[in-house]
């Protein structure tokens, strides 16, 4: 069916798959193996090649070795997160994460082994190994799965609801051809990345975009639960990561492979000083900055060339550039230390804990919506093993509701058809042919910039205060208005307008979450200068709803049991004064 | 970073506008492959992996200290050749085999 020169196409399945990454793959695999429900992944690229696994990966950072327990990596996750977790979501995680790791090898993925065939790890937590295909691998089980299909090149937009708020499908567009998609699921699972780009970033001008966090992860599957009404959690946990300066490539490569310490401009270690959490890894290269101790380096300069060459290797199977800067500069790390930088903030759940509030079986608080991988909130440092081994509980979870449900009889599509508000009048109005003065590349400029100055980017090292936040919200609000007034001449553009739309909701919601969590429990990541030091009245978690325009605040203690569901909860309002 | 499509070498294929993680990359009236913005690349390479007659090469902006070489890759069964044409004329080819696992 055309409608004013945009095709509409209508598709149903059991189950819509938003998002075709590491999470999103491997729950599409999860069903596809167990049973013969229908699966759609929709994924806006190709996934072959989307998502954070796009150049590929060095190493799988969640593997337990050496006698270790899920319980200890609940530890390790835990100290890292200065408490702010979930036990019972990084647990089961925890607990899958080697199955999940002997299937990619059967898979193809090429691991390191020793003579006895065992795993050759780095740590107790870390396994090496050849992961520049791991993506094509994946992409190829999906392709086994008889009944599963995947929807390349769609960019989903917006969740379908029925009256009582149950998810019964989702809205999108082809980025390529100006079809509107409008698909019916029985569940839909958010499997899409975090979100890159609220902030500046460390290269504004030509290279903006840069290999590791993926520039295309916009926080849709966010924004779209956000405005659906979903629960969010602990989004003030933003993520900064440590890399090799200018190419943002990533450090614990060089760190933990050749063992080189972080050392200012004097050659002095200085980590030791301020802590080895990842937080205060960056924490303390931002204070030798700021005390003019700067630059900062990864000691690599006397390490050997054939360890040099290693390194090469290594960074063209996950961040080619950084062997080409080398490279090009003529000096390789045996030669001159690496500098080093903090990136501007990120808000993944794969790396801290924000995300959607989701029970143990990564349900979210929707009927018929739930979430893996760095959609899914609660649980820290999943890494790509981490991120799998939630699509597999989701789906898991998935296939059991789907029956449950039928088994009483229950069918929600018919209601999914009335009281629906479809998207595609939006759609049209952006691509009606009429033009618009500002560009939505300057609207997105607009939008890091007002991050950047006054909700804590790399300009103010990482901090940020109540007055500055108000400002920002006020602004971010200004720029959800001008979005709405922009124009695309073709879907690509439309893509564009929608992700700076998902981008905007997440920094509403951010901001709001910033200025809820009144303490500082974690340098860098959320350091509040109107409340400097952690306060215990925070050892909760920070959750918000979304409702006619404003965010609602809620604090919810700390989970500590193996099991969690949304029905046994206590809502906690801390009081501070201010 | 971003992207250098040789128009000589492309041979209108496609195959690497379907790779794009960023859906950058589309045909031209001319059939030929080129990228829509270029400081929207983030240098994944996805491209250069799937193009058939190594037409695409990665390079550094000058703001993150790039000087005009590139870095081009051949794959030849399960060995990558990663190949830098340096700005001064000379060229480094760094072989991978995806059968081994890295060191570090």
């Amino acid at each position: 069916m055309t409608e004013n020169g945009l095709t509409i196409k209508r598709l149903t399945a059991d189950v819509l798959i938003i998002g075709g990454g590491t999470a999103g793959c491997y729950a599409a695999i999860t069903i596809g193996r167990r049973s013969g429900r229908s699966v759609l992944i929709a994924e806006k690229a190709d996934i072959r090649r989307s998502g954070c696994l796009a150049a590929g990966v060095n190493a799988l950072n969640a593997y337990l070795s050496d006698g270790h327990t899920p319980e200890d990596y609940l530890e390790y996750a835990r100290k890292d997160a200065e408490s702010i977790i979930r036990d019972d979501l990084v647990l089961s995680l925890a607990e899958r994460v080697n199955t999940v790791t002997e299937d990619l090898e059967r898979l193809g993925l090429v691991i390191l082994k020793d003579q006895e065939g065992n795993y050759v790890t780095r740590g107790w937590r870390n396994v090496k190994i050849n992961g520049e295909n791991i993506k094509p691998l994946l992409a190829q089980e999906v392709s086994r799965q008889e009944h599963v299909t995947v929807l390349n090149h769609i960019n989903i937009t917006d969740l379908k609801q029925s009256g009582d708020g149950r998810v019964c499908g989702a809205y999108g567009f082809s980025v390529r051809e100006k079809i509107a998609y409008e698909i019916r699921a029985s569940a839909v699972l958010i499997a899409s990345g975090g979100a890159s780009g609220l902030y500046r970033p460390n290269n504004p001008g030509f290279s903006r975009h840069k290999m590791w966090y993926p520039p295309f992860n916009t926080g849709g599957g966010y924004a779209m639960g956000i405005r659906a009404g979903a629960e969010m959690t602990t989004l003030e946990n933003r993520f900064v990561a440590l890399r090799c300066k200018d190419t943002i490539a990533p450090t614990g490569t060089i760190a933990q492979g050749v063992h080189a310490p972080q050392i200012n401009a004097s050659g002095e270690v200085y980590e030791k000083k301020y802590g080895l959490t990842t937080p205060q890894r960056i924490y303390g290269t931002v204070e030798e900055c700021r005390k003019g101790r700067g630059p900062c380096y990864l000691a690599t300069a006397g390490i050997s060339r054939k360890a040099e060459d290693e390194l090469f290797k290594a960074y063209l199977n996950m961040a080619p550039m950084q062997t080409l800067k080398w490279l090009e500069s003529g000096k390789g790390p045996s030669e001159e230390n690496v500098e080093i930088d903090g990136t501007e903030p990120y808000v993944t759940g794969g790396h801290t804990a924000s995300g959607f509030w989701v029970d143990t079986g990564r349900r979210t608080t929707l009927k018929g919506l739930y979430a893996a991988g760095d959609a899914a909130g609660g649980a820290p440092q999943k890494y790509v093993t981490g991120a799998l081994a939630e699509g597999q509980i989701a789906a898991e979870t998935i296939l059991q509701d789907l029956q449950t449900e039928e088994t009483e009889g229950r069918k929600d599509t018919n209601s999914c058809a009335k009281n629906e508000t479809s998207p595609f009048r939006q759609y049209r109005e952006y691509l009606d042919g009429g033009s618009f003065p500002v560009s939505c590349t300057q609207a997105e400029e607009a939008m890091q910039k007002i991050m950047d100055e006054y909700a804590g980017g790399i300009r103010t090292d990482y901090r940020y205060h109540r007055a500055g936040l108000l400002l920002a919200d006020q602004r971010i609000r200004s720029l959800e208005n001008l979005c709405k007034r922009l124009r695309a001449s073709d879907t690509f553009e439309l893509l564009h307008i929608y992700e700076l739309r998902e981008r905007l909701t997440v920094c509403r919601a951010l901001i709001a979450h910033l200025l809820a969590r009144r303490e500082t429990r974690w340098h860098i990541f959320g350091e509040n200068t109107d409340y400097a030091n952690p306060d215990s009245r925070f050892d909760c978690y920070v959750n918000s709803v979304y409702r006619n325009g404003e965010f609602q605040m809620l604090c919810r203690p700390l989970v500590h049991d193996k099991g969690y569901s949304h029905t046994q909860e206590k809502i906690l309002q801390p009081e501070v004064k201010e | 970073m971003s992207i250098h499509i040789n128009q000589k070498k492309c041979v209108g294929c496609g195959r690497c506008a379907d790779a794009c993680p960023g859906s950058l990359i589309w045909l031209n009236s001319s059939g030929k492959a080129e990228i829509r913005i270029p400081e929207d690349c983030w240098g994944c390479t996805s491209c250069m992996k799937e193009c058939p007659t190594a037409a695409i090469s990665l390079f550094l902006g000058a703001d993150i200290g790039g000087q005009g070489s590139e870095l081009s890759i051949r794959r030849e069964g399960t060995v990558s050749r990663w190949i830098m044409h340096r700005f001064d004329g000379t060229e480094k080819v760094i072989s991978v085999d995806s059968r081994n696992a890295n060191s570090y």
